[in-house]
């Protein structure tokens, strides 16, 4: 089963629990001062242009991440949450390079640094619980379901509530589709969400050029040999009618 | 007059002492205070200098070493042998200073292994590019390595090593083609991030034919260095056929990125007046259409200087590139980042490393073709000393055959 969380921006109250929930959960310590996701910070409630915006990972279909990891440590799981295995990392940044959505955070001042992100809670979900930024939310703004229910209720709110929101849904097709769902009252560039995104999965562009490798390999050094035989046929060739011609020289020179 | 000489004598030992110094009190903060301790790196900016000139620049200024090999073992152009050493030397010690400079950018550079033992992504180009660096410095040392055993005068492995010279070279250019494009691949991703001037989906093909244009000059700068340190004569007119190279090269790519700009319309950004523009048009200008032009004038291209000033440009123009497109063409997404003085001298240690290196392989083992028998003999005995020299106890049959014309 998908799961899938539901932010609904006009319903969140800017109360921060959600921030105070995901921090005690992960044991982070409480930073009251800055809203940002951070090392310590896996759910940060923002406020952009006068609206509160709780953000997260998004929990890609088709992780950037997941895709760039040259050790796999990424991994979207059955239950939809994308997960991060620290014990694989090699610290190499490219799943924070890549992320379409900036999520991943690091712990620049440590000497184990690790990649830092929300699972969803996973662990929780396993065992039939919501994660706890959807269970301490007082407003409601955060819903947690399996995932094509959630997307049907963002619609239908859209539709009963023609006042309330803008009109659109922001993470069904963002870079291949989410399993974390936006609804405002504004257009979503003007809460910071990323607008220039493609409607496809990001790791594609890669693979397109990724997968023609097994065959560059075989033809390039077929070619390659090829090459080589040739040249170096030319070569022999070469030495040998010079030798030759060398010889025929000699015994001409004995014949006078 | 004497004095003068003895600062010069100085100038260089003192200046790598002074580099290497501060890089390794830079590498102590980075290996105690952790990346942010050292570094100006931060969530929004997680790759900088040391992804962007240490492995982006070093593997591509190190892909001499296959073009060369390429020309000399697999076309069988022979008039390249003599610098076939010096641009596989270069090669090695690029990679294994790559490899050095990634374990300091690594968060956990204890793991590095991982991708090529225990966990495996073939989806990820990192991964990839992972496995091409290691198999190709493998390939390298190996090809470094008969050097070594001559110096020692340990024939059976050479005989060896003979035996494979050709798959091996073959294996080599198949990686070095992979991951200097791959390099390219890397960004890819991030058509969202990467300002439009430097995104393309030519990617891969750009980084792979400005490799092959800056391998060549910088076997030439590095020629013209080594003729000066060892008081060599330079190798000037191979030097400038494969300046030709370099100039095709650039040539390609100035097309690609002309299509480019055709293709996703970007005049707007050609000719806007901005940051970015003027870094752009300062690689187009003095690292592409330059050197072609240096390099194309056949005066200019056959003397020493002519041909040192392009290969120059040549270098100094994919440095440029490199570092726009790992730093300049982020700057729009996520502004801000400057390296730290502690990430510029880790990157200046490992280039002070780098010259130190090549000055002892260069001293020490047969790198260069002995000149004192060249200066005196005829130019066809020249050419079979040359060749001899790097050959003679590999190849002692075929290249009598080939070489000795008629007796």
């Amino acid at each position: 089963m998908q799961y899938g969380i539901l932010i609904d921006t006009t319903k969140c109250v800017g109360c921060y629990a959600c921030e105070q929930a995901c921090s005690e959960r992960w044991g982070f310590p409480t930073d009251n001062e800055i809203h940002e996701l951070s090392s310590i910070k896996n759910t940060a409630m923002k406020t952009v242009n006068e609206t509160y915006v709780p953000r997260m990972c998004m929990h890609c279909q088709d992780p950037t991440c997941a895709s760039v990891c040259p050790v796999g440590a990424f991994q979207k799981t059955a239950e939809g949450p994308v997960v991060y295995d620290a014990d694989k990392c090699i610290g190499c940044r490219y799943c924070m390079q890549a992320c379409p959505f900036d999520v991943p955070r690091y712990q620049w001042h440590s000497l184990n640094p690790k990649v830092t992100k929300c699972d969803m809670c996973r662990d929780r979900i396993l065992q039939g619980q919501k994660p706890a930024c959807v269970e301490s939310c007082p407003a409601e703004a955060r819903v947690f379901g399996p995932l094509d229910e959630i997307i049907k209720e963002a619609k239908k709110r859209v539709a009963e509530q023609p006042g309330v929101y803008h009109g659109k849904i922001y993470g069904v097709k963002e870079a291949g589709g989410t399993s974390v769902i936006y609804l405002a009252a504004k257009p979503f560039g003007e809460l910071g969400l990323r607008m220039n995104l493609p409607e496809h999965p990001l790791p594609d562009l890669t693979w397109a050029v990724m997968q023609k490798i097994p065959n560059y390999v075989f033809w390039g050094g077929t070619l390659l040999g090829g090459i080589w035989w040739i040249t170096n046929r030319r070569k022999e060739v070469q030495a040998l009618e010079r030798k030759l011609r060398s010889m025929q020289e000699n015994s001409n020179n004995h014949q006078q | 007059m004497h004095a003068i000489k003895i600062s010069r004598l100085k100038f260089w030992p003192t200046t790598f002492w002074v580099l290497v110094g501060l890089g390794l009190f830079s590498m102590v903060v980075r290996f105690t205070q952790g990346l942010g301790g050292a570094t100006n790196l931060t969530d929004e900016f997680p790759w900088g200098l040391w992804i962007g000139f240490d492995v982006l620049c070093g593997v591509g200024l190190a892909a001499g070493g296959f073009v060369v090999a390429a020309s000399v073992h697999i076309f069988n152009l022979h008039q390249y042998r003599s610098i076939l050493r010096p641009a596989i030397v270069t090669a090695f010690l690029g990679y294994i200073l790559v490899i050095v400079g990634l374990m300091f950018d690594l968060g956990r550079p204890w793991n590095i292994w991982h991708p090529i033992v225990l966990y495996w992504n073939p989806h990820s180009v990192m991964f990839e590019v992972g496995w091409c660096v290691i198999l190709y410095t493998t390939v390298l040392a190996l090809e470094f390595s008969p050097m070594v055993f001559e110096r020692l005068n340990l024939e059976r492995p050479q005989k060896i090593l003979h035996t494979v010279t050709i798959p091996l070279v073959i294996i080599g250019v198949l990686l070095s083609s992979l991951h200097q494009s791959s390099l390219g691949s890397l960004y890819l991703i991030v058509p969202n991030k990467l300002y439009p001037l430097w995104y393309s989906s030519n990617l891969p093909y750009l980084f792979f034919v400005t490799a092959v244009a800056v391998g060549p000059a910088m076997v030439i700068i590095e020629s013209f260095f080594s003729s000066r340190t060892f008081r060599r004569e330079i190798e000037l007119p191979i030097l400038s056929k494969l300046g030709k190279v370099t100039a095709a090269s650039l040539a390609v790519y100035l097309v690609l990125k002309i299509e480019d700009i055709i293709d996703m319309k970007l005049y707007d950004y050609v000719f806007a007046i901005n940051f970015e523009s003027a870094m752009y048009w300062a690689e187009i200008l003095f690292g592409v259409i330059t050197p072609i032009a240096l390099f194309s004038i056949t005066k200019i291209r056959q003397t020493k200087n002519g041909l040192f000033a392009a290969a120059l440009f040549t270098a100094f123009g994919f440095v440029l590139n490199r570092l726009n497109i790992s730093l300049t063409a982020l700057q729009q997404y996520s502004p801000g980042y400057f390296p730290s003085w502690m990430e510029v001298s880790i990157t200046l240690m490992i280039v002070a490393i780098g010259f130190a290196a090549f000055w002892l392989a260069a001293k020490h083992l047969p790198v260069f073709p002995p000149q004192e028998t060249r200066a005196t003999a005829s130019p066809q005995a020249q050419e079979k000393d040359t060749v001899a020299f790097i050959d003679l106890p590999l190849e002692p049959v075929r290249d009598q055959h080939q070489l000795i014309p008629s007796e």
